[in-house]
């Protein structure tokens, strides 16, 4: 118990006095996962809308298919990349750089992204849609009406995307490369990669305290979130 | 002597001067990383030529995987036998010596097989699996993890059974865990020091560093990517690496860095006379 609250004080007193090296690899985290989430949020919600309404053969597999790939390990997806773009051609220069990171959180969290977004929409009732429809909507009305009384599932999709991006460990480490520069800031090292860093090194306390402060990073994003939220429940 | 230590340095400025926007990949294995030294050369090498290098820690065979897949321009790495293998198939060429540590058999303070003090780590090796008393192994295809095989090759064991256990951790993670339940291992020294202090281990066999068995010396190389096999990888820069690594400066750093008082590493690259082994492999004939 000693070790996990000297932790904790580890932590707290890393937050108050950040140096140049936990900065980097906070803003490393942070931008990598949220330009994963940018990119996937909007392609997810035009493709959950049209797999949600649309009526089309094979969707049900489309679905499974969706739902597994939720699971899909993260070391297996970072291999697949690193693969890809150790291949000859114009990606070869992608590897060892945060966007070879944001390309294999891409591929992790777009299915998680997509089958929550999906469900949602089909969890909105039927009636949403009709009613839109006896009003006089057209399709696409339609589509933008159920979207919008899906939203709280969408925000949750959007969360638990970003959730499962930052924090990752297998894919970012082997396409990354896990880099800092000798000077010591952050060039494709993350809070999670860091911790693996820390704990190979038997650092187990400093490797805790990074991950308590990655948790108070990502409360500090939920609450911002939920922040957000509160005025559409009102409306 | 000074005269070549100058026109060396003027190379290695000129080639600099021309790679200023350069790139250079290093994979290499995590004692190297972790321990601290890689940033000390590195922060040299940048003064040098302008040039951050990207680090990849990775194990050994894991480092040498991704040289043949032309993701990298050099590797740092430690164990001989299958560095040669690569350099036999073409990955990789221009090997060069550039310092060596030892390894270290530790076990628990009560050594409950028996081997604290003896001399050779195979009769270590085969004491522990005649007491079956609990091993951990890495089992990660780490440098650390091909040595212990050899070791236990040499013995002529095949280890099996429930006291031997893999760990597939890196070394300290390991020696931690290897603390924990009582196991013996085998380590490199220089993580073993920096970690001492957390351990309930103690070293049983020495390493030559301490006059112990030559089997546990623990000698590192570097070598380029074939430029041959991977023209779009930076090769003149790599191999300004290696000139800066086995020069005096790069050698200096190495003599110099200390961790806890103790150096972790001894530089080999500059020797009084050259021993062109190093640079092919072991049985090659030309």
């Amino acid at each position: 118990m000693g070790e996990i609250w000297d932790s904790f004080q580890a932590a707290f007193s890393l937050l108050a006095h950040p140096d140049r090296y936990l900065l980097s690899t906070i803003l490393v985290s942070f931008k990598v996962s949220g330009v994963a989430l940018l990119l996937c949020f909007p392609v997810s919600a035009a493709l959950a809308a049209a797999i949600a309404l649309g009526r089309f053969p094979g969707k049900g597999t489309l679905k499974l298919l969706i739902r597994t790939a939720m699971g899909l390990p993260s070391v297996v997806v970072g291999l697949l990349v690193l693969l890809l773009l150790s291949e000859a051609g114009p990606f070869k220069g992608l590897l060892w750089t945060p966007r070879a990171m944001v390309i294999s959180q891409l591929v992790l969290i777009t299915p998680l992204v997509l089958g929550v977004m999906v469900s949602s929409l089909e969890g909105v009732s039927r009636r949403v849609a009709e009613a839109a429809h006896v009003l006089g909507a057209n399709r696409l009305q339609v589509a933008w009406t159920v979207v919008k009384e899906a939203r709280a599932g969408f925000l949750t999709a959007g969360v638990a995307g970003f959730g499962r991006a930052i924090a990752e460990v297998g894919s970012v480490l082997i396409v990354g490369g896990n880099i800092a520069w000798a000077d010591g800031t952050s060039y494709t090292r993350t809070l999670t990669t860091a911790i693996v860093v820390e704990s190979r090194k038997g650092n187990f306390e400093t490797a805790l305290a990074f991950g308590i402060v990655l948790l108070v990073l990502v409360l500090c994003v939920n609450l911002i979130l939920g922040f957000l939220e509160r005025p559409g429940e009102a409306r | 002597m000074l005269k070549r230590f100058l026109a060396a340095g003027g190379i290695l400025f000129a080639l600099g001067m021309s790679l200023a926007a350069a790139e250079l990949v290093l994979a290499t294995t995590t004692s190297t990383y972790d321990t601290g030294l890689l940033d000390a050369l590195n922060r040299a090498f940048a003064e040098l030529f302008g040039v951050k290098v990207k680090v990849i820690a990775v194990g050994t065979g894991a480092a040498l995987e991704l040289a043949k897949r032309g993701v990298v321009d050099l590797v740092l790495v430690h164990a001989r036998p299958l560095e040669d293998r690569y350099l036999a198939e073409g990955w990789l060429i221009n090997r060069r010596d550039v310092m060596f540590n030892d390894f270290v058999v530790v076990g628990p303070p009560e050594d409950p097989a028996g081997v604290k003090g003896l001399t050779a780590a195979t009769e270590a090796f085969r004491r522990i699996a005649a007491a079956k008393a609990r091993f951990l192994s890495r089992g990660d295809n780490s440098g650390t993890h091909f040595r212990e095989m050899e070791i236990w090759e040499a013995a002529g064991i095949e280890p099996g059974g429930k006291w031997y256990l893999i760990s597939g951790k890196g070394m300290g993670e390991n020696l931690i865990q290897a603390s924990l339940m009582g196991a013996y291992t085998l380590t490199d020294r220089g993580t073993f020091i920096a970690m001492r202090k957390n351990l309930d281990l103690e070293i049983v066999v020495e390493g030559p560093v301490k006059g112990g068995d030559p089997l546990l010396m623990n000698p590192y190389g570097v070598m380029a990517v074939n430029p041959a096999r991977f023209p779009d990888r930076n090769y003149v820069l790599a191999m300004a690496y290696i000139g800066f690594l086995t020069s005096p400066q790069g050698q200096r750093i190495i003599a110099e860095f200390t961790v806890e008082g103790e150096p972790l590493f001894y530089p080999t690259a500059l020797k009084a006379d050259p021993d062109f082994s190093e640079y092919v492999p072991r049985d090659w004939r030309g």
